[in-house]
Protein backbone atom coordinates (compact mmCIF):
# COMPACT_ATOMS: atom_id res chain seq x y z
CA UNK A 1 0.00 0.00 0.00
CA UNK A 2 1.32 3.37 -0.72
CA UNK A 3 1.79 6.26 1.91
CA UNK A 4 -1.28 8.22 1.01
CA UNK A 5 -3.39 5.69 1.09
CA UNK A 6 -1.59 4.48 4.52
CA UNK A 7 -2.99 7.83 5.30
CA UNK A 8 -6.28 8.52 4.21
CA UNK A 9 -8.78 8.97 6.54
CA UNK A 10 -11.43 6.18 6.32
CA UNK A 11 -10.98 2.49 7.44
CA UNK A 12 -7.96 1.17 5.70
CA UNK A 13 -5.84 4.90 6.37
CA UNK A 14 -4.79 5.71 9.77
CA UNK A 15 -4.98 9.48 8.96
CA UNK A 16 -8.23 9.54 11.48
CA UNK A 17 -6.59 8.22 14.02
CA UNK A 18 -3.75 10.17 14.21
CA UNK A 19 -6.14 12.96 13.58
CA UNK A 20 -7.69 11.82 16.70
CA UNK A 21 -3.96 12.07 18.51
CA UNK A 22 -3.31 15.33 17.53
CA UNK A 23 -6.82 16.39 19.31
CA UNK A 24 -5.65 14.31 22.53
CA UNK A 25 -2.13 16.28 22.57
CA UNK A 26 -3.35 19.88 21.91
CA UNK A 27 -6.29 18.93 24.27
CA UNK A 28 -3.43 17.88 27.24
CA UNK A 29 -1.68 20.95 26.38
CA UNK A 30 -4.74 23.31 26.24
CA UNK A 31 -6.10 22.23 29.28
CA UNK A 32 -2.23 22.08 31.40
CA UNK A 33 -1.39 25.68 30.52
CA UNK A 34 -3.89 27.45 32.62
CA UNK A 35 -3.44 25.20 35.76
CA UNK A 36 0.14 25.40 35.06
CA UNK A 37 0.29 29.26 35.05
CA UNK A 38 -1.89 29.59 37.90
CA UNK A 39 0.55 27.47 40.12
CA UNK A 40 3.94 29.40 38.98
CA UNK A 41 2.48 32.33 39.74
CA UNK A 42 1.51 31.44 42.82
CA UNK A 43 4.97 29.54 43.63
CA UNK A 44 6.49 33.14 41.89
CA UNK A 45 4.53 35.28 44.19
CA UNK A 46 6.04 32.37 47.54
CA UNK A 47 9.50 33.21 46.05
CA UNK A 48 9.68 36.93 46.06
CA UNK A 49 8.11 37.24 49.16
CA UNK A 50 9.88 39.60 51.83
CA UNK A 51 8.89 36.43 54.43
CA UNK A 52 11.56 33.91 54.46
CA UNK A 53 10.01 31.03 55.39
CA UNK A 54 7.39 31.40 52.39
CA UNK A 55 10.71 31.52 50.20
CA UNK A 56 11.76 28.39 51.34
CA UNK A 57 8.94 26.83 50.79
CA UNK A 58 8.80 27.76 47.14
CA UNK A 59 11.94 27.21 46.58
CA UNK A 60 12.10 23.73 47.39
CA UNK A 61 8.56 23.45 45.12
CA UNK A 62 11.29 24.32 42.21
CA UNK A 63 14.10 22.28 43.66
CA UNK A 64 11.77 19.20 43.25
CA UNK A 65 9.90 19.72 40.06
CA UNK A 66 12.74 21.06 38.02
CA UNK A 67 15.14 18.24 39.04
CA UNK A 68 12.79 15.31 38.68
CA UNK A 69 12.96 13.68 34.94
CA UNK A 70 9.42 14.44 33.61
CA UNK A 71 8.97 10.75 32.87
CA UNK A 72 9.95 10.25 36.38
CA UNK A 73 7.17 13.10 37.58
CA UNK A 74 4.46 11.54 35.09
CA UNK A 75 5.13 8.20 36.55
CA UNK A 76 5.19 9.09 40.15
CA UNK A 77 1.64 11.10 40.27
CA UNK A 78 -0.04 8.05 37.29
CA UNK A 79 1.17 5.36 40.38
CA UNK A 80 1.15 7.49 43.29
CA UNK A 81 -2.09 9.25 43.28
CA UNK A 82 -3.61 6.02 41.74
CA UNK A 83 -2.03 3.76 45.25
CA UNK A 84 -2.80 6.60 47.61
CA UNK A 85 -7.03 7.08 45.95
CA UNK A 86 -6.84 2.87 46.32
CA UNK A 87 -5.39 2.88 49.69
CA UNK A 88 -8.03 6.00 50.98
CA UNK A 89 -10.55 5.26 49.26
CA UNK A 90 -10.36 0.91 50.50
CA UNK A 91 -10.73 2.33 54.47
CA UNK A 92 -14.39 2.88 53.52
CA UNK A 93 -15.07 0.27 50.63
CA UNK A 94 -12.56 -2.75 51.45
CA UNK A 95 -12.29 -4.46 47.40
CA UNK A 96 -12.54 -0.63 45.32
CA UNK A 97 -10.10 -0.59 42.45
CA UNK A 98 -9.34 2.58 41.34
CA UNK A 99 -7.77 3.54 37.99
CA UNK A 100 -6.66 6.98 37.35
CA UNK A 101 -7.50 8.67 33.94
CA UNK A 102 -4.16 9.26 32.14
CA UNK A 103 -5.62 12.60 30.77
CA UNK A 104 -5.61 14.21 34.22
CA UNK A 105 -2.23 12.34 35.34
CA UNK A 106 -0.46 13.89 32.52
CA UNK A 107 -2.30 16.87 33.37
CA UNK A 108 -1.11 16.77 36.95
CA UNK A 109 2.55 15.74 35.72
CA UNK A 110 3.01 18.69 33.26
CA UNK A 111 1.45 20.92 35.08
CA UNK A 112 3.57 20.49 38.34
CA UNK A 113 7.12 20.49 35.79
CA UNK A 114 5.12 23.67 33.76
CA UNK A 115 4.48 25.64 36.69
CA UNK A 116 8.42 24.96 38.77
CA UNK A 117 9.42 26.76 35.18
CA UNK A 118 6.89 29.30 34.55
CA UNK A 119 8.07 29.98 38.41
CA UNK A 120 11.28 31.04 37.40
CA UNK A 121 9.98 32.96 34.53
CA UNK A 122 7.52 34.88 36.47
CA UNK A 123 9.93 35.59 39.24
CA UNK A 124 12.22 37.51 37.12
CA UNK A 125 9.47 39.35 35.75
CA UNK A 126 8.57 40.74 39.26
CA UNK A 127 12.26 41.68 38.95
CA UNK A 128 11.33 43.52 36.62
CA UNK A 129 8.85 45.91 37.73
CA UNK A 130 9.81 49.04 39.71
CA UNK A 131 9.54 49.16 43.59
CA UNK A 132 7.48 52.55 42.12
CA UNK A 133 4.36 50.96 40.61
CA UNK A 134 3.43 48.98 44.24
CA UNK A 135 3.99 52.50 45.76
CA UNK A 136 1.98 54.35 43.09
CA UNK A 137 -1.04 51.67 43.76
CA UNK A 138 -1.05 52.19 47.36
CA UNK A 139 -0.62 55.73 46.79
CA UNK A 140 -4.00 55.83 45.21
CA UNK A 141 -5.62 53.63 47.36
CA UNK A 142 -5.45 50.40 45.99
CA UNK A 143 -5.79 47.58 48.78
CA UNK A 144 -2.72 44.81 47.75
CA UNK A 145 -4.77 42.46 45.91
CA UNK A 146 -6.12 45.34 43.75
CA UNK A 147 -2.45 46.72 43.15
CA UNK A 148 -1.33 43.59 41.78
CA UNK A 149 -4.00 43.09 39.71
CA UNK A 150 -4.85 46.23 37.71
CA UNK A 151 -0.99 47.42 38.50
CA UNK A 152 1.51 44.68 38.42
CA UNK A 153 -0.16 41.92 36.75
CA UNK A 154 -0.90 43.54 32.99
CA UNK A 155 3.09 44.86 33.23
CA UNK A 156 4.35 41.32 34.56
CA UNK A 157 2.23 39.50 31.89
CA UNK A 158 4.62 41.34 28.94
CA UNK A 159 7.75 40.98 30.56
CA UNK A 160 6.99 37.58 31.20
CA UNK A 161 5.97 36.67 27.92
CA UNK A 162 8.78 35.11 25.78
CA UNK A 163 9.78 33.18 28.92
CA UNK A 164 6.53 31.09 28.99
CA UNK A 165 6.07 31.13 24.76
CA UNK A 166 8.83 28.96 25.32
CA UNK A 167 7.82 26.63 28.15
CA UNK A 168 4.53 26.54 25.91
CA UNK A 169 6.34 24.78 23.34
CA UNK A 170 8.37 22.96 26.03
CA UNK A 171 5.24 21.44 27.23
CA UNK A 172 3.83 20.63 23.55
CA UNK A 173 7.06 18.82 23.18
CA UNK A 174 6.58 16.79 26.75
CA UNK A 175 2.65 15.60 26.08
CA UNK A 176 4.65 13.21 23.97
CA UNK A 177 5.60 11.58 27.01
CA UNK A 178 1.75 10.84 28.12
CA UNK A 179 2.09 8.17 25.34
CA UNK A 180 4.23 6.13 27.62
CA UNK A 181 1.18 5.49 30.41
CA UNK A 182 -1.11 4.61 27.41
CA UNK A 183 -2.52 8.01 26.53
CA UNK A 184 -3.76 7.89 23.14
CA UNK A 185 -1.55 11.06 21.63
CA UNK A 186 0.06 11.53 18.44
CA UNK A 187 3.11 9.68 19.44
CA UNK A 188 1.10 6.47 20.47
CA UNK A 189 -1.40 6.82 17.64
CA UNK A 190 1.39 7.17 15.22
CA UNK A 191 3.58 4.05 16.96
CA UNK A 192 -0.24 1.95 16.56
CA UNK A 193 -0.09 2.53 12.61
CA UNK A 194 3.63 1.88 12.76
CA UNK A 195 3.63 -1.51 14.37
CA UNK A 196 0.06 -2.53 11.88
CA UNK A 197 1.07 -1.70 8.67
CA UNK A 198 5.11 -2.04 9.22
CA UNK A 199 5.71 1.34 7.57
CA UNK A 200 8.15 2.37 10.67
CA UNK A 201 9.83 5.40 8.93
CA UNK A 202 6.48 6.45 7.57
CA UNK A 203 4.47 6.83 10.63
CA UNK A 204 7.22 8.38 13.22
CA UNK A 205 7.89 10.81 10.24
CA UNK A 206 4.55 12.04 9.92
CA UNK A 207 4.53 12.40 14.01
CA UNK A 208 7.69 14.37 13.81
CA UNK A 209 5.99 16.61 10.84
CA UNK A 210 2.94 17.36 13.24
CA UNK A 211 5.31 18.16 16.17
CA UNK A 212 7.31 20.24 13.72
CA UNK A 213 3.79 21.89 12.41
CA UNK A 214 2.72 22.68 16.24
CA UNK A 215 5.52 24.08 16.88
CA UNK A 216 5.66 26.50 13.88
CA UNK A 217 1.86 27.34 14.54
CA UNK A 218 2.95 28.10 18.44
CA UNK A 219 5.29 30.42 17.34
CA UNK A 220 3.12 32.15 15.00
CA UNK A 221 0.37 32.61 17.65
CA UNK A 222 3.10 33.68 20.69
CA UNK A 223 4.88 36.83 18.47
CA UNK A 224 1.12 37.42 17.21
CA UNK A 225 0.32 38.05 20.90
CA UNK A 226 3.65 39.60 21.89
CA UNK A 227 3.15 42.19 18.79
CA UNK A 228 -0.68 42.61 19.96
CA UNK A 229 1.09 43.34 23.68
CA UNK A 230 3.54 45.57 22.03
CA UNK A 231 1.72 47.34 20.54
CA UNK A 232 -0.25 48.43 23.96
CA UNK A 233 3.39 49.96 25.31
CA UNK A 234 2.89 53.43 25.69
CA UNK A 235 5.71 55.76 23.80
CA UNK A 236 8.65 56.58 25.72
CA UNK B 1 31.36 49.13 71.19
CA UNK B 2 30.91 50.06 74.78
CA UNK B 3 27.94 48.42 76.91
CA UNK B 4 26.69 52.18 77.10
CA UNK B 5 26.26 52.46 73.33
CA UNK B 6 24.85 49.18 73.11
CA UNK B 7 22.47 49.92 75.79
CA UNK B 8 20.82 52.73 74.04
CA UNK B 9 19.76 50.78 70.78
CA UNK B 10 16.11 49.80 71.63
CA UNK B 11 15.47 46.13 71.43
CA UNK B 12 13.55 45.15 67.86
CA UNK B 13 10.06 44.99 68.13
CA UNK B 14 8.88 40.85 67.52
CA UNK B 15 8.03 40.04 64.00
CA UNK B 16 4.64 40.22 63.65
CA UNK B 17 2.85 37.33 62.49
CA UNK B 18 1.22 38.29 59.10
CA UNK B 19 -0.53 36.52 56.71
CA UNK B 20 2.78 36.01 54.78
CA UNK B 21 4.46 34.63 57.78
CA UNK B 22 1.65 31.93 59.06
CA UNK B 23 1.30 30.88 55.21
CA UNK B 24 4.97 30.21 54.93
CA UNK B 25 5.34 28.43 58.45
CA UNK B 26 2.31 26.40 56.89
CA UNK B 27 3.86 25.68 53.62
CA UNK B 28 6.92 24.93 55.50
CA UNK B 29 5.30 22.62 57.57
CA UNK B 30 3.53 20.34 55.21
CA UNK B 31 6.99 19.91 53.23
CA UNK B 32 8.44 18.66 56.36
CA UNK B 33 5.66 16.57 56.82
CA UNK B 34 5.85 15.43 53.22
CA UNK B 35 9.47 14.62 53.36
CA UNK B 36 8.95 12.95 56.94
CA UNK B 37 6.24 11.01 55.13
CA UNK B 38 8.41 10.41 52.87
CA UNK B 39 11.44 9.15 55.31
CA UNK B 40 9.25 7.14 57.41
CA UNK B 41 7.20 4.86 54.19
CA UNK B 42 10.83 4.28 52.68
CA UNK B 43 11.81 2.69 56.72
CA UNK B 44 8.58 0.68 56.96
CA UNK B 45 8.35 -0.51 53.98
CA UNK B 46 12.40 -1.32 54.44
CA UNK B 47 13.07 -4.91 52.87
CA UNK B 48 16.32 -6.17 53.24
CA UNK B 49 15.22 -8.40 49.80
CA UNK B 50 13.90 -6.38 47.52
CA UNK B 51 17.15 -3.84 48.45
CA UNK B 52 19.77 -6.74 48.02
CA UNK B 53 18.47 -7.67 45.01
CA UNK B 54 17.96 -3.91 43.16
CA UNK B 55 20.59 -1.61 44.81
CA UNK B 56 23.39 -3.63 42.13
CA UNK B 57 21.11 -2.90 39.53
CA UNK B 58 19.87 0.82 40.28
CA UNK B 59 23.68 1.65 40.13
CA UNK B 60 24.10 0.00 37.11
CA UNK B 61 21.31 2.00 35.66
CA UNK B 62 22.88 4.71 37.32
CA UNK B 63 25.95 4.29 35.34
CA UNK B 64 24.33 3.94 31.95
CA UNK B 65 22.80 6.78 32.36
CA UNK B 66 25.51 8.62 33.44
CA UNK B 67 27.42 6.56 29.97
CA UNK B 68 24.78 7.67 27.91
CA UNK B 69 24.71 11.61 28.74
CA UNK B 70 28.40 11.81 28.57
CA UNK B 71 29.25 10.78 25.69
CA UNK B 72 26.02 11.87 23.75
CA UNK B 73 27.04 15.28 25.19
CA UNK B 74 30.54 15.12 24.00
CA UNK B 75 29.30 14.07 20.31
CA UNK B 76 27.17 16.54 20.73
CA UNK B 77 29.51 19.45 21.37
CA UNK B 78 32.03 18.06 18.59
CA UNK B 79 28.52 18.38 15.99
CA UNK B 80 27.58 21.38 17.55
CA UNK B 81 30.78 23.45 16.09
CA UNK B 82 30.02 22.58 12.39
CA UNK B 83 26.32 23.62 13.16
CA UNK B 84 26.71 27.02 15.05
CA UNK B 85 29.35 27.97 11.76
CA UNK B 86 26.88 27.35 9.61
CA UNK B 87 24.47 29.49 11.74
CA UNK B 88 26.81 32.00 11.75
CA UNK B 89 27.77 31.79 8.19
CA UNK B 90 27.41 34.60 5.68
CA UNK B 91 26.48 31.77 3.24
CA UNK B 92 22.78 32.21 3.24
CA UNK B 93 22.25 28.20 1.91
CA UNK B 94 24.37 27.28 4.97
CA UNK B 95 23.26 29.30 7.42
CA UNK B 96 19.63 28.01 6.20
CA UNK B 97 20.34 24.73 6.41
CA UNK B 98 22.38 25.42 10.02
CA UNK B 99 18.47 27.02 10.91
CA UNK B 100 16.94 24.22 9.77
CA UNK B 101 18.33 21.80 11.50
CA UNK B 102 18.38 23.64 15.17
CA UNK B 103 14.33 23.89 14.18
CA UNK B 104 13.70 20.57 13.37
CA UNK B 105 15.61 18.93 16.55
CA UNK B 106 14.51 21.85 18.79
CA UNK B 107 11.05 21.70 17.64
CA UNK B 108 9.92 17.77 17.95
CA UNK B 109 10.45 16.14 21.09
CA UNK B 110 13.13 13.76 21.38
CA UNK B 111 11.18 11.06 22.41
CA UNK B 112 9.62 11.21 18.69
CA UNK B 113 13.47 11.72 17.41
CA UNK B 114 14.48 8.61 19.40
CA UNK B 115 11.27 6.42 18.12
CA UNK B 116 12.10 7.35 14.31
CA UNK B 117 16.15 6.31 14.58
CA UNK B 118 15.24 3.37 16.53
CA UNK B 119 12.01 1.76 14.37
CA UNK B 120 11.67 3.73 12.13
CA UNK B 121 15.23 2.85 10.98
CA UNK B 122 14.32 -0.55 10.70
CA UNK B 123 12.44 0.16 7.51
CA UNK B 124 15.27 0.25 5.50
CA UNK B 125 17.18 -2.69 7.15
CA UNK B 126 18.43 -3.84 3.35
CA UNK B 127 19.92 -0.96 2.57
CA UNK B 128 21.03 -0.39 6.04
CA UNK B 129 22.51 -4.05 6.22
CA UNK B 130 23.92 -3.27 2.12
CA UNK B 131 26.11 -0.54 3.77
CA UNK B 132 27.14 -2.16 7.28
CA UNK B 133 25.31 -0.22 9.87
CA UNK B 134 22.33 -2.48 10.13
CA UNK B 135 24.14 -3.79 13.79
CA UNK B 136 24.52 0.09 14.63
CA UNK B 137 20.31 0.55 14.13
CA UNK B 138 19.73 -2.65 15.76
CA UNK B 139 20.89 -1.88 18.81
CA UNK B 140 18.53 0.14 21.37
CA UNK B 141 21.48 2.03 23.34
CA UNK B 142 23.13 2.63 19.64
CA UNK B 143 20.29 4.12 18.53
CA UNK B 144 19.53 6.36 21.75
CA UNK B 145 22.93 7.68 21.46
CA UNK B 146 22.74 8.61 18.19
CA UNK B 147 19.72 10.40 18.91
CA UNK B 148 20.54 11.95 21.51
CA UNK B 149 24.02 13.33 20.18
CA UNK B 150 21.83 14.77 17.43
CA UNK B 151 19.46 16.38 19.80
CA UNK B 152 21.56 18.02 21.96
CA UNK B 153 24.06 18.99 19.16
CA UNK B 154 21.04 21.30 18.08
CA UNK B 155 21.11 22.45 21.50
CA UNK B 156 24.35 22.99 21.67
CA UNK B 157 25.28 24.58 18.61
CA UNK B 158 22.73 27.32 19.45
CA UNK B 159 24.42 27.77 23.01
CA UNK B 160 27.71 28.00 20.93
CA UNK B 161 26.25 30.88 18.50
CA UNK B 162 24.64 32.57 21.25
CA UNK B 163 27.93 33.14 23.54
CA UNK B 164 30.09 33.91 20.40
CA UNK B 165 27.54 36.20 19.09
CA UNK B 166 27.59 37.96 22.95
CA UNK B 167 31.34 38.79 22.74
CA UNK B 168 31.50 42.59 21.03
CA UNK B 169 32.71 43.35 17.97
CA UNK B 170 35.38 44.87 19.11
CA UNK B 171 37.14 42.17 20.67
CA UNK B 172 37.45 40.76 16.65
CA UNK B 173 38.97 43.84 15.50
CA UNK B 174 41.14 43.96 18.36
CA UNK B 175 42.47 40.68 17.65
CA UNK B 176 42.44 42.06 13.87
CA UNK B 177 44.72 45.10 15.02
CA UNK B 178 46.74 43.03 16.81
CA UNK B 179 47.88 40.45 13.50
CA UNK B 180 46.40 37.79 14.81
CA UNK B 181 44.45 35.36 12.61
CA UNK B 182 40.60 34.66 12.73
CA UNK B 183 40.86 31.30 14.22
CA UNK B 184 43.64 32.77 16.61
CA UNK B 185 41.53 35.23 17.48
CA UNK B 186 38.47 32.88 17.97
CA UNK B 187 40.68 30.24 20.26
CA UNK B 188 42.64 33.10 21.99
CA UNK B 189 40.01 36.31 22.06
CA UNK B 190 36.52 35.24 21.81
CA UNK B 191 36.32 31.38 22.65
CA UNK B 192 37.98 32.34 26.40
CA UNK B 193 35.58 35.25 27.01
CA UNK B 194 32.24 33.36 25.08
CA UNK B 195 32.63 30.10 26.95
CA UNK B 196 32.27 31.98 30.63
CA UNK B 197 28.55 33.25 29.07
CA UNK B 198 27.84 29.45 28.08
CA UNK B 199 28.75 28.07 31.16
CA UNK B 200 25.71 28.16 32.64
CA UNK B 201 23.40 27.53 29.39
CA UNK B 202 25.74 24.63 29.26
CA UNK B 203 25.22 23.25 32.58
CA UNK B 204 21.49 23.52 32.03
CA UNK B 205 21.69 21.39 28.78
CA UNK B 206 23.68 18.87 30.71
CA UNK B 207 20.63 18.48 33.37
CA UNK B 208 18.43 18.52 30.66
CA UNK B 209 19.88 15.65 29.20
CA UNK B 210 20.13 13.63 32.45
CA UNK B 211 16.48 14.43 32.99
CA UNK B 212 15.84 13.16 29.27
CA UNK B 213 17.73 10.57 29.13
CA UNK B 214 15.14 8.93 31.54
CA UNK B 215 12.99 8.40 28.01
CA UNK B 216 15.46 5.52 26.47
CA UNK B 217 13.56 3.22 29.29
CA UNK B 218 10.73 3.40 27.07
CA UNK B 219 12.79 1.70 24.31
CA UNK B 220 14.32 -1.15 26.79
CA UNK B 221 17.20 0.29 27.25
CA UNK B 222 18.07 -0.08 30.96
CA UNK B 223 19.26 3.01 32.42
CA UNK B 224 18.42 4.06 35.94
CA UNK B 225 14.91 4.88 34.69
CA UNK B 226 14.87 1.75 32.79
CA UNK B 227 16.03 -0.39 36.11
CA UNK B 228 13.23 0.82 38.34
CA UNK B 229 10.45 0.07 35.57
CA UNK B 230 11.80 -3.45 36.12
CA UNK B 231 11.65 -3.67 39.58
CA UNK B 232 8.25 -2.15 39.89
CA UNK B 233 6.95 -4.25 37.40
CA UNK B 234 8.10 -7.41 39.15
CA UNK B 235 7.57 -5.81 42.66
CA UNK B 236 4.79 -3.30 42.52
CA UNK B 237 5.99 -1.57 45.19
CA UNK B 238 6.03 1.46 44.83
CA UNK B 239 9.12 3.00 46.59
CA UNK B 240 11.51 1.71 43.68
CA UNK B 241 9.95 5.40 41.81
CA UNK B 242 11.06 7.01 45.38
CA UNK B 243 14.47 5.84 45.19
CA UNK B 244 14.88 6.29 41.76
CA UNK B 245 13.19 10.02 42.43
CA UNK B 246 15.69 10.32 44.92
CA UNK B 247 18.94 9.07 43.07
CA UNK B 248 17.96 11.95 40.05
CA UNK B 249 17.38 14.77 42.37
CA UNK B 250 20.88 14.21 44.02
CA UNK B 251 22.47 13.98 40.62
CA UNK B 252 20.83 17.05 39.36
CA UNK B 253 21.16 19.17 42.24
CA UNK B 254 24.95 18.02 42.96
CA UNK B 255 25.80 18.74 39.16
CA UNK B 256 23.96 22.27 39.59
CA UNK B 257 25.75 23.09 42.68
CA UNK B 258 28.74 21.89 40.50
CA UNK B 259 28.35 24.24 38.00
CA UNK B 260 27.21 27.42 40.23
CA UNK B 261 31.14 26.54 42.26
CA UNK B 262 32.29 26.62 38.48
CA UNK B 263 30.93 30.12 37.52
CA UNK B 264 31.57 31.65 40.79
CA UNK B 265 35.31 30.99 40.09
CA UNK B 266 35.79 31.71 36.64
CA UNK B 267 34.02 35.02 37.16
CA UNK B 268 35.83 36.05 40.15
CA UNK B 269 37.72 39.25 38.18
CA UNK B 270 34.57 40.36 36.84
CA UNK B 271 33.37 40.75 40.61
CA UNK B 272 33.32 44.67 41.59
Amino acid sequence: MDALALLSFGPTGWGDEIAWGVLVTVSLALATLPFGLALGFLVALAKQSPEPSLRAAGQIYTTIFRGLPELLTLFLVYFGVQIGLQRIVRLVIPDAAIEVNSFVAGMIALGVVFSSYASEVFLSAFKAIPRGQYEGGHALGLTDAQTMRLVILPQLLRVALPGLGNLWLILVKDTALVSAIGLSDILRQAGIAARVSREQFLFFGVAILIYLALAVISSAGISAIERRVGRARPAR
Amino acid sequence: MTAEALAQRPPAPPRPWTRARIAGWVLLGLWAAAGLGLALFLVASWNPELFSQYAPRYLSGLWVTIQLVAISVAVGALLSIPIAYARLSRNRVLSWLGYAYVYVFRGTPLLAQTFLIYYGFGSFRPQLEAVGLWSFFREAWSCALFAFSLNTAAYQAEILRGAIQSVPRGQWEGAAALGLHRLQALRLVVLPQALVVALRPYGNELILMIKGSAIVAIITVYDLMGETRRAYSRSFDFQTYLWAALLYLALVESLRHAVDWIERRITRHLVR
